[in-house]
């Protein structure tokens, strides 16, 4: 059992400005512009938001009695970070800790340098935007009615929506496409179709953070594509994207990959990196194959035989 | 597609709500003149005539009916308010204004005074003309419930957990229910008042009960609905609205505050009024779902308008005599509630 990478080597593992390298699986039709879209709302040029970096420093987590997470170390830079490992390894914990949500038994997060508890609630939300796993949803709030709820950092409780949050939760709807079905009530809709409305609430609150637990929960094929090109373009628009994500071959779409088991990251690095595959190998007990297949990778179930 | 197109709401979900809105002032109108000319002999247009050709038509109009009107409406706008609040923080559809210890406490309240006065040898009863009775019994009935919420809150330290929050409100119910019963025990006297204060009555609402009734009114609303974004933050989950920057304990505190004052003040003039408070957040998501700053105001609306029809109907059905208001709402409440479980079934 090896001892989690500590700060220094995640943080030489962030790569910054893959995603405009040549070769990456980019359909150019697609705007850098992240909150633009044809017919949309214009917007100036593309979206420049300085990213502030997030840094577990040390994150050891207790739940229940149980130790999730063990000394975790990692930051979460610009460019698209896929959170990977097997069932219980403390993914979802590792994102709830880094949005904010979960206190921790020792260590910390940072955002640009600063402890969590050193935010006040809604300047901490206006920065990282999250997407629950499993996101529930009860009440009978209309779709367009949900993704507005992505606003209320910006606006707080009592302001009401001006042009330009209208604007951004439009685009919203347009990027996950639910634009068309945005007054029909929330319970009405099938799991994939809440799942794309629950991904443009995260989207409207315009964070430079974006964080998501299994965003391609429910989602069919096409809306899984649909999905990673949407990460990409949120990663070339400038903003850190961090994913958990159960698809290993989606994952391995991501600029880089954090590898977990058993509360420790095993390892962090790119997707391309053998060392990265042949960890996410080991944590699997070596029950996948990583392939090529033309310009992506595609993770299978190893049913050779022996 | 234009954006103003993309706008707009569709017609029929606004149209779902005016229409609604207006439903609901325009049978408030009707059974407030309903209940105007009802009297003790039920709804007899010979009675009435009678009444208006007489000399006491102000006195009994103006001073008995008119106040006893106003004051179920409030009564029930209170209860629609607090059911809708209740719903929407903990989540849950079943959720009703009783739910932290306003119930148990305010009845614990009545019986402390009601065993207090049969001690000393005073003949307290809700019935009772004397004024500083009344306020007694309404101010103990007022204290009990926001006691009773106090103690759940204090129990469950503070609002920040719903499950502990909902567990402290069932064993604050049982255990000032259980003291409740002990009074009795003690003090059998105490009993009779206690039932009448169980069964609920809109029978002795006055003017004074009004302006109480809509100070709470004027208080809670407002807050209710300045805070109504919350509850709908707080549909997607309790961490989704932390994530969206919400000081969710706080927040909770505030809603918590309205439910209870709104509750106490309800259940301090007129005694546990059953299931008015569960049904009105139903029936409006049913006639006009919306998010929840429409939602609360409408609560209310309804709230008013079905204690306010099941007054009337309390006093016309087996007139001379009138049925407690509480025992008809948990009739048609209770039925309501089979009748949707019912076709949930079937559908």
């Amino acid at each position: 059992m090896t001892l989690a990478p500590r700060a220094e080597g995640t943080r030489g593992a962030r790569l910054e400005g893959v995603a405009a390298r040549p070769g990456l699986p980019s359909s150019d039709r697609l705007q850098p512009s992240s909150i633009s879209l044809p017919g949309g709302p214009s917007q100036s040029g593309p979206h420049v938001v300085p990213v502030p970096s997030l840094e577990a420093l040390g994150v050891s987590v207790v739940l229940g009695g149980r130790q999730v997470l063990h000394d975790v170390s990692l930051s979460i830079g610009p460019g698209w970070t896929a959170i990977v490992g097997p069932n219980g390894a403390g993914k979802s914990t590792l994102l709830r800790t880094l949005v904010g949500l979960q206190a921790v038994q020792s260590g910390r997060v940072e955002l640009a340098g600063r402890p969590w508890p050193h935010w006040s609630p809604r300047e901490r939300a206006r920065q990282v935007a999250w997407l629950a796993q499993q996101g529930e949803a009860s009440g009978e709030l209309t779709v367009r009615e949900v993704v507005h709820l992505g606003r209320l950092p910006q606006l707080g409780l009592f302001a009401t929506p001006g042009p330009e949050d209208e604007a951004l939760v439009q685009a919203a709807m347009a990027q996950t496409e639910c634009a068309a079905w945005q007054h029909r009530s929330l319970q009405a809709l099938s799991g994939g179709e809440r799942q794309r409305v629950l991904l443009a609430r995260a989207l409207a609150v315009d964070a430079p953070l974006l964080l998501l637990d299994e965003p391609t929960t429910h989602l069919d094929p096409p809306h899984q594509v649909a999905l990673v090109r949407l990460l990409q373009r949120q990663a070339r628009a400038g903003r850190a994207v961090a994913s958990v994500l159960h698809d290993l071959s989606l994952a391995l779409q991501a600029d880089r990959l954090v590898v977990m088991a058993q509360g420790r990251v095993r390892a962090a690095g790119p997707r391309d990196d053998p060392s990265l595959h042949a960890a996410l190998v080991e944590v699997f007990d070596g029950a996948i194959r990583i392939e090529r297949l033309g310009a992506q990778w595609v993770v299978v179930p190893d049913l050779s035989p022996g | 597609m234009t954006t103003a197109a993309l706008l707009a709401i569709p017609v029929s979900a606004e149209r779902l709500r005016k229409r609604l809105a207006w439903q609901l002032a325009l049978l408030g109108l009707l059974l407030a003149l309903a209940s105007l000319a009802a009297g003790s002999d039920g709804w007899s247009p010979a009675a009435l005539w009678r009444l208006l050709s007489g000399p006491d038509a102000g006195l009994v109009i103006g001073q008995i009916r008119a106040p006893r009107t106003l004051g179920a409406w409030l009564v029930g706008a209170l209860l629609g308010i607090a059911g809708a609040v209740a719903q929407g923080l903990f989540r849950n559809p079943l959720a009703d204004p009783y739910l932290l210890g306003s119930a148990s406490g305010a009845t614990l309240g009545v019986v402390l005074v009601l065993g207090a006065g049969a001690l000393t040898g005073h003949a307290v009863s809700l019935a009772s003309a004397d004024a500083l009775t009344r306020i007694g019994l309404i101010g103990a009935a007022f204290a009990g419930s926001l006691g009773g919420v106090t103690l759940t809150l204090t129990l469950a330290r503070g609002a920040m957990h719903t499950s502990r929050l909902l567990l402290a409100g069932v064993i604050v119910g049982v255990v000032l229910g259980a003291a409740g019963d002990m009074v009795t025990t003690v003090v059998p006297d105490a009993l009779r008042g206690k039932q009448a204060f169980l069964l609920g009555s809109t029978g002795f609402l006055g003017w004074d009960s009004c302006a109480a009734l809509a100070a709470g009114l004027l208080s809670t609303l407002p807050l209710a609905w300045r805070l109504s974004r919350a509850l709908d933050a707080l549909t997607l989950g309790e961490d989704s609205a932390i994530s969206l920057g919400l000081a969710l304990g706080k927040l909770r505190f505030l809603l918590v505050a309205a439910l209870a004052l709104a509750t106490a003040l309800a259940v301090s003039q007129a005694g546990l009024i059953a299931f008015v408070g569960l049904v009105a957040p139903h029936l409006v998501r049913r006639f006009a779902p919306a998010a929840h700053g429409y939602h609360v105001v409408a609560s209310a609306a309804m709230g008013g308008t079905l204690l306010l029809g099941a007054d009337v109907l309390a006093r016309c059905l087996v007139a001379p005599q009138e049925l407690p208001v509480g025992v008809l709402t948990a009739v048609l409440g209770g039925g309501y509630l089979l009748w949707l479980l019912h076709r949930r079934r079937l559908a």
